[in-house]
């Protein structure tokens, strides 16, 4: 019976070893969102769209995120086909806003050079925002065709152009914000302010 | 009634015929709108993804030029847009540290005074259901229309703060107002996977398809949306659609805004049904 306790007891010492909420805190630090509140009851992963192509499920994520998984999330592919619908955080009971974790995940794991398992979806981020950077304002047929060069696909879509291009649905030339220098000032505050801040 | 507008980039190309739309409502409608100068993109969907700061600072650049007109209320017809307006709103209102930070920033002051207006509310509830019906010279009679809401117009609630979130009917009761019948169908708010169209498109199609097939089954003549990213992922991609899972839908996927600037009695040029890929006409013959 001693022999028990003792055996139980180590176990547990090895389970509290270390402070398995950190990652929880961090997230809950960085966007105010309280994890370890989620009793797996699986709704988000019910009600989500992209759940036919995730490997990890959301409800998993959260799961792995109460363990301290964190390398494991921030590799994960879930946040890459997130497609922010906010269903998941709509039906959580604990009113988890799950897509703010999601962004703080995108956001920490683009930061720390973690392997995003969705490359395509990175490169579309990348080079929407590039575009608004360059311009003041997305132009659109550009962006769709710097896109399928990052893809290796130049030709992606290439007969939806025409289509578009007959009923006008696109504009030639990117429309350029007459004050760019500020949209430009805009986007080096961010960087200064974010870089003073690791 | 006066309003700062901010078309956003989408109405600017794919999306000519929202903002054409819109503009000859609100004209009917006697609502005032006065283009923000020299706007900037709101960053979705990429801000957010990237950059928190960014994501609110983008927006909030559009506000800080709203205050500076004198205006305190924005519409943004693309919901998208629309969300992140209010997104920075609301978490500059709520977190003191993040507005300074945006200020620093933006090099300017934000005082917090712009209330962030979605479209279909302003019709319904400024302008009211019984002007739009008196304003209605062309009731679109015998037209079925399964009104499509999408993801951002009612979620997530906290921030839209509009309608039922799981079963909304505001586009419904204007889309009756104006004489047409609307259908009962089940993907009213599903996700339409617009964000994947361009990167993962197959993993689109699988989703465009189910709200397709969806309002196909109700028996719906046209598909009534409220936000550009819908409009053009349902209407762009029927022919690949049709290529891959065997079914040509046909559907003609329309601004709630076209149909009711057709029934003010605005031309179809006005409200610019020759921009709509999937042709509109035959359904729309009879009115």
């Amino acid at each position: 019976m001693r022999n028990k306790l003792e055996e139980a007891k180590n176990i547990m010492k090895v389970a509290v070893k270390e402070d398995t909420t950190a990652f929880a805190k961090e997230i809950q630090r960085k966007c105010g969102q309280d994890v370890l509140t989620c009793y797996q009851c699986r709704k988000c992963t019910m009600g989500c769209p992209m759940a036919f192509r995730m490997e990890t499920k959301v409800n998993e994520l959260m799961r792995a995120i109460q363990l301290g998984l964190r390398d494991e999330v921030l590799s994960a592919d879930t946040m890459w086909w997130c497609v922010s619908c906010e269903t998941c955080a709509t039906r959580c009971p604990q009113g988890i806003e799950i897509v703010e974790v999601m962004d703080v995940l995108r956001e920490t794991a683009i930061k720390e050079d973690y392997y995003i398992p969705v490359e395509s979806i990175e490169a579309f981020h990348k080079v929407f925002l590039r575009s608004v950077e360059a311009y003041g304002r997305l132009y659109e047929m550009g962006f769709a065709m710097d896109l399928n060069l990052m893809l290796k696909d130049p030709l992606k879509d290439a007969d939806l152009g025409p289509v578009m291009m007959a009923k006008g649905k696109l504009k030639l030339r990117p429309h350029k914000v007459k004050d760019l220098k500020s949209v430009k000032k805009l986007f080096e505050n961010v960087r200064k302010l974010e870089e003073s801040r690791v | 009634m006066k309003y700062a507008y901010y078309p956003g980039c989408s109405l600017e190309s794919s999306a000519k015929e929202y903002d054409l739309s819109i503009r000859a409502c609100c004209q009917y409608a006697g609502v005032d709108l006065i283009e923000v100068p020299d706007w900037i993109c709101c960053g979705a969907s990429s801000a957010h993804a990237t950059s928190h700061l960014l994501s609110i600072a983008l927006p909030a650049k559009t506000l800080v030029q709203t205050e500076k007109m004198g205006l305190h209320q924005i519409i943004a017809p693309c919901i998208a847009c629309l969300t992140r307006l209010k997104v920075a709103d609301m978490e500059m209102e709520e977190h003191g540290d993040l507005k300074k930070d945006v200020e620093t920033v933006l090099e300017s002051t934000y005082k917090g005074s712009v209330r962030v207006r979605n479209i279909l509310d302003v019709f319904l509830n400024d302008v009211g259901l019984e002007k739009i019906e008196k304003t209605v010279t062309t009731p679109l009679t015998g037209l079925k229309v399964a009104c499509y809401y999408g993801c951002l117009l009612t979620r997530p609630p906290h921030i839209a703060q509009f309608d039922d979130v799981e079963n909304p009917h505001s586009m419904d009761d204007l889309m009756r107002a104006i004489g047409a019948e609307t259908v009962d169908w089940s993907f009213k708010t599903d996700c339409c996977g617009v964000s994947m169209s361009l990167a993962e498109t197959d993993v689109a199609l699988e989703l465009t398809n189910k709200v397709l097939e969806g309002a196909r089954d109700a028996g719906a003549d046209c598909v009534a949306v409220a936000c550009p990213l819908c409009q053009s992922n349902l209407d762009l991609r029927q022919k690949a659609i049709g290529n891959k899972f065997g079914v040509f839908y046909d559907m003609p996927i329309l601004y709630f805004s076209q149909l009711m600037g057709l029934a003010f009695g605005a031309t179809t040029t006005d409200v610019g049904l020759e921009k709509v890929i999937v042709n509109p006409f035959p359904v729309l013959g009879a009115i």
